[in-house]
């Protein structure tokens, strides 16, 4: 996919695949694979916040974390301009090779609870990264913390407590100070907002949005909320069964999906208007096993506009507008 | 409130939990109505008091909670009870606990059991209550089998003489809650409680079984109390609105005011920090400034106050009482009246 305009992608992601063996019997013998990311393909430019969106089992975790290389892909290549300009493949980079990067790439988690370490004070929880690369002065880690603490609307007199001293949306506060320690450019967030109280979530927003632009910051942001990814997303990833089905521009994917999935991922969304009847035309059937999905294109037994060709001809995704990418056989020729 | 007869009236409930930290009042003087045949709506954030709101009307509160003041009048054919006065474990309680009040939970996973089949569960809670069925006659396992596939079918189960025999771990997350709400009719309920009925499932199962409930609804005409977080499902789901905020109602009325003009700077904050489908991108969203309070710390006052963009000083220092505000609504703010609650 060579989408991009003049400016050269923070990260390419090529082909990425990530399969997970099914083993049976004594002998633990490879019966089968859970295709959970099939030759995904997306690029991520400096400074833009791309969404990735689907539903459970999609592959979007997956995706994140193989970017992130917490786990290996199986195949497909990850291509990373480091901050001396450097491209480098991250698919394939030994963990030697990986950890001066690891402080360039960071994460922030969905559970503000299950990410902090309960044992240790927020000076250590948000220092920590700092003292692995090599800040080996607890002065000089304090003063840092301190500062991050601020970044993120938190007092700094609070390094000495504990995470249990705070409620979900200062954790998630806390989570986004550590995530942020070693000066990261590509922060990958994967579902940051979802288990925060809605009158939370926005505050959470607020900050990342903030965040970014004082930072200039690169975001990855995973999640199943399409108005929370509409809000904070340029661009607009959509997942379906460990494949990509739509990348857009959000305002053009808002305005007119170009795949099937993705309109019916929109009009599934209960509108918060009782004047605005939503949930018509609802989507029948579930999402099909990755371990053995449908033939052709992966959404044809859901989908209301399916045709003869949609059960044997597999799809690919294509350009169908300027930087509007579907992979359905039909797109730009329907309405859907 | 008019001439039809509530089928559940919740007056001034309260109910306290003695930990050894102190006592938590997750529900502190909650009021509200519900008319037969509704579908009301209960919105809030963590908390709040509506799950366990939901629990007292039950009589499913567990140890060290205890319920310490109100009324939970449920009207049955043979008159009204007050259901805080029935005993948990009293035949009469279980007489309608499950039965005339079923309760749809949050996470079906862990509403089954795994060790039996989801059929066998629905078939011990039909025989337990065959009487819903065929009064003053006892029924057989088989009868009530059929009785659980019929059900399966109406919740839009496929081939449903196979899936009562299948555990629970077999079924995906929306058959699964499927197979939750079959049981919950099963004893053909008057009240019907959804305790965030569709937060752990996907957005288009969750638009599936909103379809779902929406038409069992229509079909059976059965009341139902509607408790989640999402404003969206709210808006589609409910025809009348009680919004919570630490054990308290702030605001109640029908779904169109509340959305459209509502009354209460809780409401309102609430309903402009969502971000929207049609809203501008990339913009900060309003907010509403601190964060819920530890349930040891409750303010004084009116509990939003802290946060409040409009709090005034007698707010700190007196309760606001729940009253009508025109045209349709009831709130708990002294922007609008000074009535104060004593309690």
């Amino acid at each position: 996919m060579n989408t991009e305009t003049a400016s050269s992608p923070l990260l390419e992601v090529r082909g990425l695949q990530k399969f997970f063996p099914i083993t049976r019997g004594f002998l633990q013998r490879t019966v089968g694979h859970v295709r959970a990311v099939d030759g995904v393909n997306f690029t991520v430019n400096e400074g833009e916040t791309l969404g990735l969106v689907g539903e459970s089992g999609c592959g979007k975790t997956t995706a994140s974390r193989c970017i992130l290389r917490a786990i290996d892909p199986t195949g497909g290549s990850i291509l990373y301009r480091t901050r001396s300009g450097k491209v480098v493949d991250l698919a394939t980079l030994s963990q030697a090779d990986l950890l001066p990067l690891r402080a360039e790439i960071q994460m922030i988690f969905q559970d503000p609870f299950g990410s902090l370490n309960p044992r240790m004070t927020l000076l250590d929880n948000v220092g920590e990264p700092l003292l692995v690369n090599g800040m080996k002065n607890r002065r000089e880690r304090a003063d840092r913390v301190a500062e991050l603490l601020r970044l993120v609307g938190l007092r700094p007199e609070f390094m000495h407590r504990f995470p249990h001293a705070f409620s979900g949306g200062q954790r998630q506060r806390i989570g986004i100070a550590r995530a942020l320690a070693t000066n990261p450019r590509l922060v990958v967030a994967d579902e940051p907002v979802s288990a925060l109280d809605v009158s939370i979530q926005a505050q959470v927003l607020n900050l990342l949005l903030e965040l970014q632009a004082r930072l200039k910051l690169t975001f990855l942001f995973v999640a199943h909320d399409l108005s929370v990814v509409r809000h904070i997303s340029d661009r607009i990833a959509v997942m379906y069964v460990g494949q990509l089905v739509e990348l857009a521009p959000t305002d053009a994917i808002f305005r007119q999906p170009q795949h099937p999935y993705t309109a019916a991922l929109m009009r599934a969304v209960p509108a918060a208007d009782p004047r605005v009847k939503s949930g018509d035309g609802v989507l029948g059937g579930e999402v099909p096993s990755p371990a053995a999905p449908p033939s052709g294109c992966y959404f044809h037994p859901r989908c209301r506009h399916a045709q003869a060709r949609c059960k044997v001809e597999a799809t690919a995704l294509r350009e169908v507008a300027p930087g509007h990418f579907s992979r359905c056989h039909f797109a730009g020729e329907m309405v859907f | 409130m008019n001439a039809i007869e509530p089928l559940l009236s919740v007056r001034d409930l309260r109910v306290s939990f003695a930990l050894d930290e102190g006592l938590v009042r997750a529900v502190d003087g909650t009021s509200f109505d519900v008319m037969p045949g509704q579908v009301l709506g209960v919105v809030g954030e963590s908390g709040c008091g509506k799950s366990v709101t939901m629990r007292a009307i039950l009589q499913l509160i567990d140890r060290p909670g205890r319920i310490t003041n109100g009324e939970i009048r449920f009207r049955r054919d043979d008159g009204v009870v007050d259901l805080a006065r029935l005993e948990p474990r009293s035949a009469a309680m279980r007489d309608i606990r499950g039965a005339e009040i079923a309760l749809i939970p949050q996470e079906p996973m862990a509403a089954f059991s795994p060790v039996h089949t989801v059929g066998d569960q629905i078939v011990e809670a039909i025989l337990l209550h065959s009487h819903r069925w065929q009064p003053g006659k006892r029924m057989g396992r088989s009868e009530a089998r059929d009785i659980t596939v019929g059900l399966f079918r109406d919740v839009g189960i496929s081939m449903p003489e196979q899936r009562i025999d299948a555990y629970s771990w077999q079924l995906s997350g929306g058959l699964r809650q499927r197979a939750m709400i079959a049981m919950a009719l099963s004893c053909k309920p008057r009240l019907l409680i959804a305790d965030e009925p569709t937060t752990a499932i996907d957005v288009t199962t969750q638009a599936q079984v909103l379809a779902l409930l929406r038409d069992l609804q229509e079909r059976y005409n059965t009341a139902i109390i509607f408790i989640t977080h999402d404003l969206g499902v709210i808006a589609q789901m409910a025809s009348y609105v009680v919004v919570m905020y630490l054990g308290r109602v702030m605001e109640e009325g029908p779904v169109d005011d509340i959305f459209h003009a509502p009354k209460h700077p809780y409401t309102k904050a609430l309903l402009r920090s969502i971000p929207s489908l049609y809203g501008q991108t990339r913009v900060a969203l309003p907010v509403i400034s601190g964060a819920l309070p530890h349930p040891f710390n409750r303010p004084p006052g009116c509990p939003f106050h802290p946060r409040c963009p409009d709090a005034m000083p007698r707010c700190s220092d007196a309760v606001p009482k729940l009253m009508p505000v025109p045209p349709n609504q009831f709130a708990s703010c002294f922007l609008h009246h000074e009535e104060v609650d004593p309690a």
